[in-house]
C-alpha cells in the first residue's frame, strides 16, 4: 500500500544472460521505495515483483562481506550500504562493477583480484614456523605500530576501488589498488618479515609504479581503507629501502610470559542477581 | 588475465569516466595527455631542427612552413602543456614519495582520505600552472 512516505523509483538495471545475450542491455523496473530502503532491498523487491531471474551477489547485507559491490548511479558502491534516498534521484541505475568480466547481470568475476591478492603473500611471513603453527603467546606490538596498518586491514575485498581506478581501466597487467593496498598492509606490520619477498612480487609493470594517484580508489572505498595512501607509502618504503635509508628491524618477538605474583586485593565478584529456579 | 565472462574493462573511457568524485582524476588524465603531446612535439622538434644539417635552404624552407599563426598557437599549447606537466609532475613526485598523503589513521565515518589531504597541493598546482601558462600567453601573443 502506498503510504505518504513511499516514493516511486525506477530501477534501471544492466542485464546480461550468458549464452543468450550478445551484449548487455538496460531494463527498467518501477518499485515503491520506503524510507531507509537500500539499493540491495530494492533489488530484492524487483526480483520478487518483476524480474525473477535477476542475478547479483550479496550475503551479509551490512557492509562486511564485500560481495555486493556494484556501479550505482555511475559510482562503485556497496548495494547494501547505499540507501536509495541518499542517491537523491528517481532513477537508480545499477550495473555490474566495471573492469571485471560479467558472469551474469550484476555479477562480476572477481577471481582476478583474488588471484592477484594471493600473489601478494597477504599473511605474516616469518621464520619461526613452529611458533606460527602452534603459538605459545601473541607477538608483541604497540598501539602505535598497530596504527600503521590497521586502516588498510579493514579492506573487505569488494572490488569497488578496482572498478574506479583509471589505470586498471586500461592496463590489465596492473595489480590494482586492492592487492597493492594489502601488500602494504603486511609490509607495514612490525610482526612481518616478508618485505623482500613481496618486493620481488611488486617489481615490474604490474606493481605500484603504475599508480599515478588519480585517487579514485580512495574516494569510492566504502570502508575508508584509502588504498591510494597505502600505495604511496609503499613507494616511499621501496625508495627508502633502495637508498638504504630504511631502518630494518627484525620482526616483533613473542611477548614475554606474564611474571610477578597475583594481587591479593582483587575484590570478589558481586553476588548473583538472578538465581536458578 | 584470460576472459571468463563478458568483457567489461572500461579502457580509455575509464580515464574520463569518473569526475563525480574528485578532480585528481582529470589531473591524471591531463597529465597523460600533456605528456603525449610533449612527446609528439619533441619528435617534431627533432625533425624540424635536423633539417638545418641538410643545408641553409632546407632550413629556411622548413622554417617558413612552421612559422604561421597556426603553428604559433600550437607552440603555445605545447608550452601550456609543459607548464601543467612540469608543475603537476612535481606534485606527483612528492606524493609518490609519500609526502602530503598523511599517515595511516583510524577510518571513522565520514572517512578522510589521502586525496583530501593533498587537495590544497593539487589546487596550488593548478593555480601555478595557470599563472605560468598565462605569463607564457602574454609572452607569445602580446609582448612577442
Ligand atoms: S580497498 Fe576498499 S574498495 Fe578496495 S576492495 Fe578493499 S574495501 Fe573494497
Ligand atoms: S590512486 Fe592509484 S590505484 Fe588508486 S585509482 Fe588512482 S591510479 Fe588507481
Ligand atoms: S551484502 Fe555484504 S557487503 Fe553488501
Amino acid at each position: 500500500m502506498a503510504g505518504s512516505n513511499t516514493k516511486q523509483v525506477t530501477f534501471h538495471l544492466r542485464r546480461f544472460e550468458p549464452g543468450k545475450d550478445a551484449e548487455p542491455h538496460w531494463e527498467d523496473h518501477s518499485i515503491e521505495v520506503t524510507p531507509g530502503m537500500t539499493v540491495l532491498d530494492g533489488l530484492w523487491k524487483v526480483k520478487e515483483l518483476s524480474a525473477p531471474s535477476l542475478a547479483w551477489r550479496s550475503s551479509c547485507r551490512m557492509g562486511i562481506c564485500g560481495s555486493c559491490g556494484m556501479l550505482i548511479n555511475g559510482r562503485p558502491r556497496l548495494a547494501c550500504n547505499t540507501q536509495v534516498s541518499e542517491l537523491g534521484s528517481a532513477i537508480v541505475a545499477v550495473a555490474p562493477l566495471p573492469n571485471f568480466d560479467i558472469i551474469k547481470d550484476l555479477v562480476p568475476d572477481l577471481r582476478p583480484i583474488f588471484e592477484t591478492h594471493r600473489e601478494m603473500l597477504p599473511y605474516l611471513l616469518r621464520d619461526d614456523t613452529a611458533e606460527q603453527e602452534d603459538p605459545t603467546r601473541e607477538y608483541r606490538q604497540t598501539p602505535h605500530e598497530l596504527e600503521q596498518y590497521l586502516q588498510f586491514s579493514y579492506c573487505i575485498k569488494c572490488g569497488c576501488c578496482m572498478a574506479a581506478c583509471p589505470t586498471v581501466a586500461t592496463d590489465a597487467q596492473y595489480a590494482g589498488p586492492m592487492p597493492l593496498g594489502q601488500a602494504h598492509r603486511y609490509d607495514s606490520d612490525t610482526r612481518d618479515a616478508g618485505f623482500d619477498r613481496r618486493r620481488e612480487v611488486l617489481a615490474g609493470g604490474s606493481g605500484p609504479w603504475r599508480c599515478h594517484f588519480a585517487g579514485e580508489c580512495s574516494q569510492v572505498c566504502p570502508k575508508g581503507v584509502d588504498p591510494a595512501k597505502a600505495i604511496q607509502l609503499m613507494k616511499r618504503q621501496l625508495v627508502s629501502d633502495l637508498l638504504r635509508l630504511r631502518r630494518r628491524t627484525p620482526p616483533a618477538a613473542v611477548a614475554e610470559a606474564p611474571h610477578g605474583t597475583m594481587r591479593d586485593d582483587i575484590p570478589a565478584a558481586p553476588p548473583r542477581t538472578v538465581t536458578e529456579a | 588475465m584470460q576472459t571468463r565472462g563478458h568483457p567489461n574493462r572500461l579502457g580509455i573511457r575509464g580515464w574520463v569516466g569518473g569526475g563525480r568524485w574528485g578532480f585528481e582524476r582529470y589531473m591524471y588524465t591531463l597529465h597523460r595527455l600533456s605528456g603525449l603531446a610533449l612527446l609528439v612535439y619533441f619528435t617534431m622538434h627533432i625533425f624540424v631542427t635536423s633539417t638545418r644539417a641538410v643545408g641553409p635552404d632546407a632550413w629556411k624552407q622548413t622554417m617558413s612552413v612552421v612559422s604561421g599563426p597556426l603553428f604559433t598557437m600550437g607552440e603555445y599549447l605545447v608550452f601550456a602543456a609543459f607548464a601543467f606537466h612540469a608543475v603537476n609532475g612535481i606534485r606527483l613526485g612528492a606524493i609518490e614519495l609519500g609526502f602530503a598523503v598523511g599517515r595511516p589513521i583510524e577510518p571513522v565515518y565520514p572517512y578522510q582520505t589521502s586525496v583530501g589531504g593533498q587537495r590544497r597541493l593539487a589546487r596550488a598546482v593548478l593555480m601555478i600552472a595557470f599563472v605560468v601558462a598565462l605569463w607564457g600567453g602574454l609572452d607569445f601573443f602580446v609582448w612577442k
